[in-house]
């Protein structure tokens, strides 16, 4: 399936989901299924998934914060005394995010950045912005090989960021990484207007 | 004597800063050739590089290509002319796939649908790298990468390729591998390098730039084996090497 249909499914899958009231428990169950089948079709490891739902986990809390802190009548459960509306609340965060985590992992697993950025181009996204993404993917790994060798000639050389007397380094190392990334970006440049380019990507 | 293919005279350059590159320098490279351009650190090379396809535009004196002289009006032609590899191929490689960056400069020339395919698939063939068109460049080896880098400017037919230390960071298999495609291509190159055996396996011809000027030029061998020439200019050769002997097996 083309990168940008995915991509449409996906925000209209999100809207439909987000704007579904949630007391209709049935209607997520429903949901969770079109996603398991779409899943299953698809051949994605379940484990893939799960292991990647760890992103949720600050949602998590706060959903599970919810019940103790909301206001309105109280319920009594396992001898704890919690917010209904908290609950229901609790419930609608937790459904919610849930589903968009696993529709979002559904599409980063059967899409590669490539394509998604081309999608996103057929979209008819702005020009520099899908641009700025295409170069984001390319010199993601160029620049976290540069910040890991820079770590490692740190290491080598004895440093150990144990407490914030150390931050400063930490903070010399990041501007390093940033002035030698905005001289890539020069040189990409130059790489670039040599083989003709003139502000615009050949379609 | 027919036109040369590269014909920069008395060429000078500042930097806005004020730093003056280049004092005047007369460089001619005729078709089919393979010239080295030798020379210390801070000689200029670069700077000069950079004039060949109007990054840089002349202070005083003139280049031309084929003929067309090098100003901001010719610079789309010039730059389809002179075909620039640069040192790391990881700012020449921003695309996602291997096809698209060989793709990149044939396709800002205008060239679309199937011709642009058959281009690059001839220019990824000529560097033997046709079956990792798919691929993205970051998950190729670094010889690989390189020769790529090398096809993304021989997709648009260039009359000279400049190639900005071929043999950098190479492994000497992979070394040995781009001086066997850079021989059997039929163009005609300008190559930058401190690598001197390698010169001397590619280039007939060797230019010392010095100091912003032109300061020696000569059969390769010649240069080479001219130990004052040498030393004057911050050359040095390797350890054991007979540029004489070395020469004579080739």
């Amino acid at each position: 399936m083309p990168a940008h249909l995915k991509v449409l499914a996906l925000i209209g899958f999100m809207l439909v989901v987000v704007t579904t009231p949630r007391e209709w428990f049935a209607a997520y169950a429903f949901f969770l299924a079109v996603l398991v089948t779409v899943g299953a079709v698809a051949r994605v490891r379940p484990g893939w998934v799960l292991k990647r739902m760890v992103v949720e986990t600050p949602f998590v809390v706060f959903a599970v914060l919810m019940p103790f802190i909301a206001h309105g009548p109280r319920v009594e459960v396992l001898g704890l005394s919690l917010s209904e509306s908290g609950l229901l609340s609790a419930w609608g965060l937790l459904a919610k995010g849930t589903l968009g985590v696993i529709a979002g992992l559904l599409l980063a697993a059967t899409t590669t950045p490539q394509e998604l950025v081309h999608g996103l181009e057929r979209l008819r996204l702005p020009q520099q912005l899908v641009q700025i993404m295409a170069f984001m993917v390319r010199y993601l790994e160029v620049v976290t090989d540069e910040m890991r060798r820079m770590a490692v000639a740190r290491a080598s050389r004895g440093f150990v960021a144990r407490n914030p007397l150390h931050w400063p380094v930490l903070a010399r190392s990041v501007g390093a990484l940033f002035i030698r990334s905005f001289e890539r970006g020069e040189r990409v440049h130059l790489a670039m207007v040599s083989r003709g380019y003139t502000g615009r990507m050949p379609r | 004597m027919t036109t040369p293919v590269l014909d920069v005279r008395g060429l000078a350059f500042a930097y806005p800063d004020g730093h003056q590159a280049l004092f005047g320098v007369d460089l001619h490279v005729h078709r089919g050739e393979r010239v080295a351009l030798l020379g210390p650190n801070g000689a200029g090379k670069t700077t000069l590089v950079l004039h060949l396809n109007g990054i840089h535009l002349a202070g005083a004196g003139s280049v031309a290509v084929s003929g067309l002289p090098v100003t901001k009006a010719n610079i789309k032609e010039i730059r389809r002319r002179v075909g620039i590899v640069f040192q790391d191929p990881d700012d020449q490689l921003f695309m996602g796939t291997v096809r698209e960056d060989v793709a990149f400069g044939p396709a800002n020339l205008g060239l679309r649908g199937e011709a642009l395919d058959a281009k690059v698939t001839e220019a990824l063939a000529k560097v033997g790298m046709e079956e990792y068109a798919d691929r993205p460049p970051h998950h190729l080896s670094f010889g690989q990468r390189r020769r790529v880098a090398v096809a993304t400017v021989l997709a648009m037919d260039p009359e000279i390729l400049v190639l900005d230390e071929p043999s950098s960071n190479l492994d000497p298999a992979s070394r040995r591998e781009l001086a066997d495609i850079l021989r059997d291509l039929d163009v005609t190159v300008l190559m930058v390098t401190h690598d001197l055996p390698y010169a001397l396996e590619l280039c007939d011809r060797s230019v010392i730039l010095d100091g912003g000027i032109v300061a020696a030029e000569g059969r390769t061998v010649d240069v080479l084996s001219n130990a004052d020439l040498m030393r004057a200019h911050r050359l040095e050769l390797p350890f054991g090497f007979d540029p004489v002997a070395a020469a004579a097996t080739l």
